[in-house]
């Protein structure tokens, strides 16, 4: 690896991360002085509000990992990016405009707003901070990976600085997930992925078009068939479907982002907006995912093929160093602008509901904790595929949150005791095969599927226990339940 | 691997050393039997008394019966509204019917007839729970044995605890009903001062701008509209941003270039619900007491910014200022500043203690005024 190309890398990191800074601590100040107050109440526009949510969204799984994936294991993983992308299906349907007419902020929030327990709310309290962690950890890897890839750091170095960039400035107040700097950085990272992609795509036609799949390739036809990889199986498959598809809606930083709507309607067409622009951006990761098939098939890190493929491709001329520089400057932005909506929930919650009332001082005490665990556990765990501990994430949010909140917002029957117990059910096991999955070794065969593939058998399980649970104490629905039902169903003009 | 499998081991080491600990601290005050009688009792007690504040209701029954069993000790044990069944918890559930009607017709300690071979049930203690407002429910024991008079007298006790709960949380909804009417009484103060200004700067555009006085009659009649509507005691901060604009457009045609306006609003924050006309006071504070006294140009300037879970507000003047003794002073007096503490006063009782108005200044200095809005609260709702 080239000097040179070293401090092309080295100058975008350092751009993106300069510019996201200084747009946080001195954005708004430049930005939003007026003296007009018409212009000043006018709220953010479903089209900002749908690039930030994307910004905020894209991580370093989708960036990196699912171009990874598909090098590795070819069709099958298919499902990843179309799993990410339906997940804003549901939340549209669903849950989108009613739980921005409910006024909560966040998710503990709606659960006290719906169901009036102090109690539940410690509990929701408790899974929002473990699924910020367990989707910080990925994001805080990949940064480890991405920095070891383009400058030969070793893997700590990466992820301690976005640990400690991201740690400080949310401490201090700059990156305080402003929604314009979130959509700055969706369409940066939609940038840095499809203008290079240009340039492979014709390099890969002016040299010939070579063929995915050879009679001479490692790999035989499956990997372009699918059906053979035996990491997922079918079981697998529709494991991921699920815990992607339902886990998109109990995301801590993805919530918080639809109280910026002013109201139901406007969450909805956003939610539509982050579907066009979500579905749009994995468009390319998979073109990654299959130009590395054919230029670097056995690559030792296949998470990292976004990043040596323009440089292998295009060669060690200014054009390569360029789009490698932009290249890891775009996987930069994927985890600065997460890590920092996730710190900043995570922290959100953390000191509203644990360290104390809410104060400034909680909030820096809490963003330090908040960053510390996940940058300890990311040093401490390395080599499972950054993909995977996000699939992880989302199978925990979809065994919790999205039974709560579907029956919470669909069902007049929930009670608090039935909510607690579901989540306790589906929570605690799919959580119990996080934990196995990433410290243990789930080994092969049946057993092994359902471990590092929870969603399937523990979503259906958190909605059995919910239900019935509901059923037997229906004395405790809350007595307002159809006026909150009301509230959440019925337009805000009626109310 | 057996690093990690270390740590995971030494984590759960840890946990549990801190949960043994706790458990510890939690008994170490309770060292004789009767000390930890007491304690039992009254924990149990707490245990009841949570759901019973929000008064006798379904769920709140449902939920504190299971511990007021235990206070008494009975075999079975009910609660009931002027109407009905509300819960049971123990045996004799088959005795619904039977109770419901013996509470209508006596309230005292009897047999209760029964033709079922398994009932365990031998009588019953029926208690009248008994507040202010008359009796509210009864709390009915039943006994696999013949009423004992020890039975009687827990069970009265109980009872009385149990409606002094009951009083307790209609003395909460009472007070939340002062609150609300409070706020309601609030509402109707816009200021006196700003309606006789408002229309004498109109008159005096009458003759020579015939155009303009038309339309600030006009963003008169909205800002009133706004300010004197009659339904929701909650609003956004958009449509609250939305009336200042108004109301400023008013003042601008009397202090014209004098009053400049200076604006910095988190996107994010507007659609955060706040007592109704919670903002609007503060800038015609600052108006009127910064920069109407002032000669030359004077600046309001309204801040709000995104603070996590809250939104943090200030609106800052560069006028005189005042001396913050003064303030005080008249707060509590007939005072100028009326407009300011009742917008404390709302906040304070809407949001809790501690969020109530701070306001910076002092002679000469202009006037800072903050004030922090939870963006999410259970009771509020634009």
């Amino acid at each position: 690896m080239g000097g040179a190309r070293v401090s092309w890398a080295l100058a975008g990191i350092v751009l993106v991360t300069l510019v996201t800074l200084v747009i946080g601590f001195y954005g708004l100040r430049v930005a939003r002085t007026t003296s007009d107050l018409l212009v000043a109440s006018r709220s953010v526009s479903p089209r900002w509000n749908a690039a930030a949510i994307g910004g905020e969204y894209l991580s370093a799984a989708s960036f990196l990992g699912i171009a990874g994936l598909v090098l590795s294991y070819g069709l099958d993983v298919l499902w990843y990016p179309i799993g990410f992308a339906a997940g804003y299906l549901a939340l549209l349907l669903f849950v989108a405009g009613p739980l921005r007419r409910s006024g909560a902020f966040t998710l503990p929030d709606f659960c006290e707003l719906r169901l009036g327990s102090r109690k539940l709310r410690r509990l929701v309290t408790a899974f929002v901070v473990f699924i910020g962690w367990l989707y910080l950890l990925p994001q805080l890897q990949g940064a480890g990976l991405t920095l070891r890839t383009v400058t030969g750091a070793p893997y700590w170095a990466g992820v301690v600085l976005v640990a400690a960039v991201v740690t400080g400035s949310v401490a201090l107040g700059g990156m305080r997930s402003i929604t314009f700097v979130q959509a700055f950085q969706y369409w940066l990272k939609l940038t840095a992925l499809a203008v290079p992609v240009v340039f492979l795509l014709l390099r890969w036609r002016s040299s010939g078009s070579g063929a995915l799949v050879t009679p001479e390739s490692p790999v035989g036809t499956e990997w372009l068939l699918g059906g053979g990889t035996p990491a997922q199986g079918l079981f697998g498959t529709y494991s991921l479907l699920i815990a992607t598809f339902l886990g998109t809606m109990g995301l801590p930083h993805v919530l918080v982002r639809f109280y910026t709507n002013p109201d139901g309607r406007a969450a909805r067409r956003t939610t539509l907006g982050v579907l066009g622009l979500v579905g749009v951006f994995y468009l390319f990761p998979t073109i990654y995912g299959l130009l590395g098939r054919i230029y670097t098939p056995g690559l030792a890190t296949p998470d990292a093929v976004v990043l040596v493929l323009p440089g292998v491709v295009l060669g060690d001329g200014p054009l390569g160093q360029a789009l490698g520089a932009l290249v890891a400057a775009g996987a930069f932005a994927a985890f600065l602008s997460t890590s920092s909506g996730l710190l900043t929930s995570v922290a959100g919650v953390l000191s509203t509901d644990v360290l104390g009332r809410g104060s400034v001082r909680d909030f820096r005490w809490s963003a330090v904790i908040a960053g510390l665990v996940p940058a300890v556990l990311a040093l401490s765990v390395d080599g499972v595929d950054v993909s995977r501990v996000v699939g992880l994430a989302f199978a925990v949010a979809a065994a919790t949150f999205c039974p709560l909140l579907l029956l919470g917002i669909w069902w007049r029957g929930l009670t608090d005791a039935g909510a607690a117990a579901g989540m306790i059910a589906g929570g605690g096991a799919a959580a119990g095969a996080v934990v196995f999955t990433v410290f243990g070794d789930p080994g092969h065969g049946w057993l092994a599927v359902l471990v590092t593939q929870p969603a399937a058998w523990t979503v259906p399980m958190a909605f059995a226990v919910m239900v019935l649970v509901s059923l037997a104490t229906r004395r405790r629905v809350p007595a307002a339940v159809g006026r909150m039902l009301l509230r959440l169903h019925a337009p805000e003009s009626l109310v | 691997m057996n690093a990690v499998w270390a740590v995971a081991a030494l984590a759960a080491a840890f946990a549990a050393g801190l949960v043994a600990l706790l458990r510890l601290r939690q008994r170490r005050g309770i060292a004789t039997q009767h000390q930890r009688a007491t304690y039992e009792v009254l924990r149990t007690a707490g245990l009841a008394a949570e759901p019973l504040r929000a008064g006798l209701t379904e769920a709140a029954a449902a939920k504190s019966v299971r511990h007021l069993r235990r206070l008494i000790g009975a075999s079975g044990l009910a609660l009931l509204d002027t109407e009905q069944v509300l819960a049971w918890d123990g045996t004799g559930e088959h005795h619904a019917e039977q109770v419901l009607r013996a509470t209508k017709a006596v309230l005292a300690a009897g047999d209760l007839p029964c033709d079922r071979l398994d009932c365990l049930i031998r009588g019953a203690v029926l208690v009248p729970l008994e507040t202010d407002a008359g009796r509210v429910g009864t709390l009915v024991a039943l006994a696999d044995e013949p009423v004992a008079p020890g039975l009687v007298q827990a069970a009265i006790e109980t009872g009385r605890w149990a409606a002094t709960q009951l009083a307790l949380a209609e003395l909460d909804s009472s007070r939340d009903r002062l609150a609300r009417a409070e706020l309601r009484a609030l509402r109707a103060q816009i200021s006196p001062h700003f309606i006789y200004n408002a229309l004498s700067a109109i008159a005096s555009f009458v003759r020579t701008d015939p155009q303009r006085a038309r339309e600030l009659i006009l963003e008169f009649a909205e800002f009133t509209r706004y300010s004197l509507r009659s339904h929701g005691e909650y609003t956004t901060l958009a449509e609250e941003l939305r009336s200042i604009d108004r109301y400023l457009t008013i003042e601008r045609a009397r202090f014209g270039e004098r009053l400049q306006v200076r604006l910095q609003i988190a996107p994010e924050v507007l659609p955060v619900s706040l007592p109704f006309l919670c903002l609007q006071p503060l800038v015609e504070n600052a108006v009127r007491h910064g920069l109407s006294r002032k000669p030359g140009v004077g600046t309001v300037t309204i801040v709000a910014r995104d603070a996590g879970a809250e939104c943090h507000l200030s609106v800052d003047d560069d006028g005189v200022g005042m001396d913050p003794e003064l303030l005080t002073e008249e707060e509590s007096g007939d005072g100028q500043h009326v407009g300011l503490s009742n917008v404390d006063e709302r906040l304070r009782a809407v949001f809790g203690e501690e969020y109530g108005l701070v306001v910076e200044t002092g002679v000469g200095a202009g006037t800072r005024i903050m004030l922090r809005i939870p963006k999410f609260h259970p009771a509020v709702r634009s």
